[in-house]
């Protein structure tokens, strides 16, 4: 049996690298320090997945040899006129490095999943720009965190142990201790209330008892306090909401206001209303108070701003609060990523093509325009004529009309498990797991990029995916060549 | 028979995303991701109980799913999804020059589900909607 210790796991943007893997005969025995998701990728990865490479034939998936597959992709893809190539989130920036090379060969566009994810972010950042900072030192100095339209608990459980709250920085002690003890009123108040109700003849001292129980709305105590504390801004109340100090429950869609609402108390400007997007205006106004008393303030934002209405425009408003914040105290803001390697996606594509997501290669140089040269608009036009998908799913997270278009023409998948996807697929490469049974880099969601590390090997049929690209690429050269020799005689 | 509008926020939950890392074709994944998260009060309005099927329907299509009684709440008439093939067939695709579809705030109708319909799983989801090559 071996341990391998400082291992980074490979599934959500918070990127953890303190894992401590048991391998024993080339199988992961045990996993430390791994949330729910970690745990279950490093024990179940074995569990479904294909360790041949397939491809359709009568309809059917059929096994076939690394080099036929091989052969069969090049063809789709050099016989294509405007390919899509798109995934890349959840594999090393080493696989999205060679997968630009072959967008740019065969005139594909090449997009990423943040395209669905924090690309309205990406939009936002680059109009107004952002005052961001590593996560290091949000552990170390961040005295007020808000999570907004973000549930960390159950999208990066350990991001809160690892990063803000319930971390021991080195100027600011973990609240750890004050959520148990918070859980453990908590729980002496729902026993009151039982007993209360129980009571029958002291029914009225009961209801006495709940109003000096139940606080007023307003903001706790706790919040204007010099310790940690943490704000969740959300739709619905999340396991997130319950550990924080103060939840906020904003209306669907109404995100926007809220932002504005406070830059205008920010600038001592009175509210003619009574409450915005759900929350009162006395609420908005101690929360203004809030904002701007901490020492070092941190604004982590969700795909709950992204995906709702507004979407750019979102974030946009969240980056001028706090860049308004920052006349006052110090005060960042930073996208929860959600794949482990989605920023990396977006730095490997501006540094070869100058963009972070969205590329299109087919006029020969790169072209950006999200809404246009983004996946899902095209595929929704059904304008591509044939897609690569790299260790991605859209057929489950993809919008009904964009999948069915994507699903008619020819489609390529390079996964180590079956996925929705994969199920539809033309040809279908099985590879090795990118952090798992293969090296290669990412970045967390704070742009430190991070070594990924091989901790079992994969099977012998399994290339890493970096491989896979790398041998479509030369055989797309090599067709191409020769084509070339055929036309001019 | 009763029915109710809602707005449909689509997220991710611990479950899904310990059944997607375990295995897209697990019945863990299934299980975790075909349900529509509703309001206690809003279960009984449509009558139905935690468990039941019902029936999903937007502007963009229609899904059969497990009905689960939220601990969330409350939240009346919003009804909460996780991410998944279940949640793409009923989103709007439209990104208004973004690259973004609406994956949350869309509009949705629920009722209980007839008799005859049940929730598809993985394979069965795709096979209705997208059928098979």
């Amino acid at each position: 049996m071996t341990v391998i210790s400082n291992v980074t796991c490979p599934v959500c943007g918070s990127l953890c690298d303190d894992l401590e893997i048991e391998v024993k005969n080339n199988t992961v025995t045990k996993v430390r320090n791994a949330c729910g998701m970690g745990e279950s990728k490093f024990l179940g990865y074995a569990a479904h997945r294909p360790l041949k490479p397939l491809v359709r034939k009568n309809g059917e998936l059929v096994e076939v040899t690394l080099t036929e597959a091989i052969k069969k992709s090049a063809e789709l893809l050099a016989n294509a006129s405007y390919p899509i190539l798109y995934g890349w989130s959840n594999t090393c920036c080493e696989a999205s490095s060679v997968g630009i090379e072959l967008a740019e060969e065969i005139g594909g566009v090449i997009d990423n999943t943040s395209t669905v994810c924090h690309g309205p972010s990406v939009l936002s950042i680059q109009d107004v720009g952002f005052s961001t900072c590593t996560l290091g030192q949000i552990r170390h100095r961040a005295d007020l965190v808000l999570y907004w339209g973000s549930n960390p608990w159950s999208a990066h459980p350990r991001h809160i142990e690892r990063y803000t709250n319930f971390t021991e920085g080195r100027f600011r002690h973990s609240t750890w201790n004050k959520y148990l003890s918070s859980l453990s009123a908590y729980r002496s108040k729902k026993r009151v209330e039982r007993a209360c109700k129980l009571a029958e003849e002291i029914h009225e001292a009961a209801a006495e008892t709940s109003a000096v129980l139940e606080q007023p709305r307003q903001l706790p105590s706790s919040l204007f306090e010099k310790e940690r504390k943490m704000i969740v801004v959300d739709v619905r109340r999340t396991r997130s909401a319950d550990i924080a100090d103060c939840f906020l429950q904003v209306e669907p869609n109404k995100d926007y206001e809220v932002f504005q609402a406070l830059r205008a108390l920010l600038r001592e400007e009175e509210l003619q209303v009574d409450s915005v997007g759900g929350v009162p205006v006395e609420v908005l106004e101690e929360l203004a108070d809030v904002l701007v008393s901490c020492e070092f303030g941190v604004l982590f934002f969700g795909v709950g701003l992204t995906m709702s209405e507004g979407k750019l425009r979102n974030i946009e408003a969240g980056i001028s609060l706090v860049r308004d914040l920052n006349q006052y105290t110090k005060f960042i803001i930073m996208p929860m990523r959600g794949h482990y390697n989605v920023t990396g996606a977006n730095i490997v594509s501006t540094w070869q093509t100058g963009y972070p997501f969205a590329v299109d290669m087919s006029h020969g140089y790169p072209r950006y325009n999200p809404g246009e040269t983004s996946v899902v608009d095209i595929l929704s036009r059904g304008e591509s004529d044939a897609a690569l998908i790299v260790a991605s799913d859209p057929v489950a997270h993809f919008p009904k009309q964009a999948v069915k278009n994507l699903v008619e023409r020819p489609l390529i998948v390079i996964d180590p498990e079956t996925n929705a996807t994969s199920l539809l697929a033309d040809v279908v490469f099985p590879c090795a797991i990118a952090g798992i049974e293969a090296e290669g880099t990412a970045y967390r969601m704070d742009r430190v990029p991070l070594p990924l590390k091989k901790v079992v090997k994969p099977p012998k049929s399994c290339a890493s995916d970096e491989v896979i690209l790398s041998r479509i690429l030369r055989e797309v050269r090599r067709l191409k060549k020769k084509r070339e020799v055929v036309t001019n005689g | 028979m009763p029915s109710l509008s809602v707005t449909l926020l689509t997220g991710r939950t611990l479950r899904q995303g310990q059944g997607k890392e375990y295995g897209k074709l697990s019945e863990r994944y299934w299980k975790s991701v075909a349900i529509c998260e509703i309001d206690p009060d809003d279960l009984k309005k449509l009558g139905i109980k935690d468990g039941k099927t019902v029936r999903v329907t937007t502007n963009y299509g229609s899904v059969a799913l497990r009905a689960v009684k939220s601990m969330r709440g409350p939240h009346p008439r919003r009804a909460f999804m996780p991410y998944g093939p279940w949640a793409s067939v009923i989103v709007d695709s439209k990104t208004h020059g973004t690259g973004m579809p609406s994956f949350k705030g869309v509009q949705a109708v629920i009722e209980p589900a007839a008799d005859e319909d049940k929730v598809l799983n993985l394979k069965e989801l795709l096979r209705s909607h997208y059928g098979k090559k």
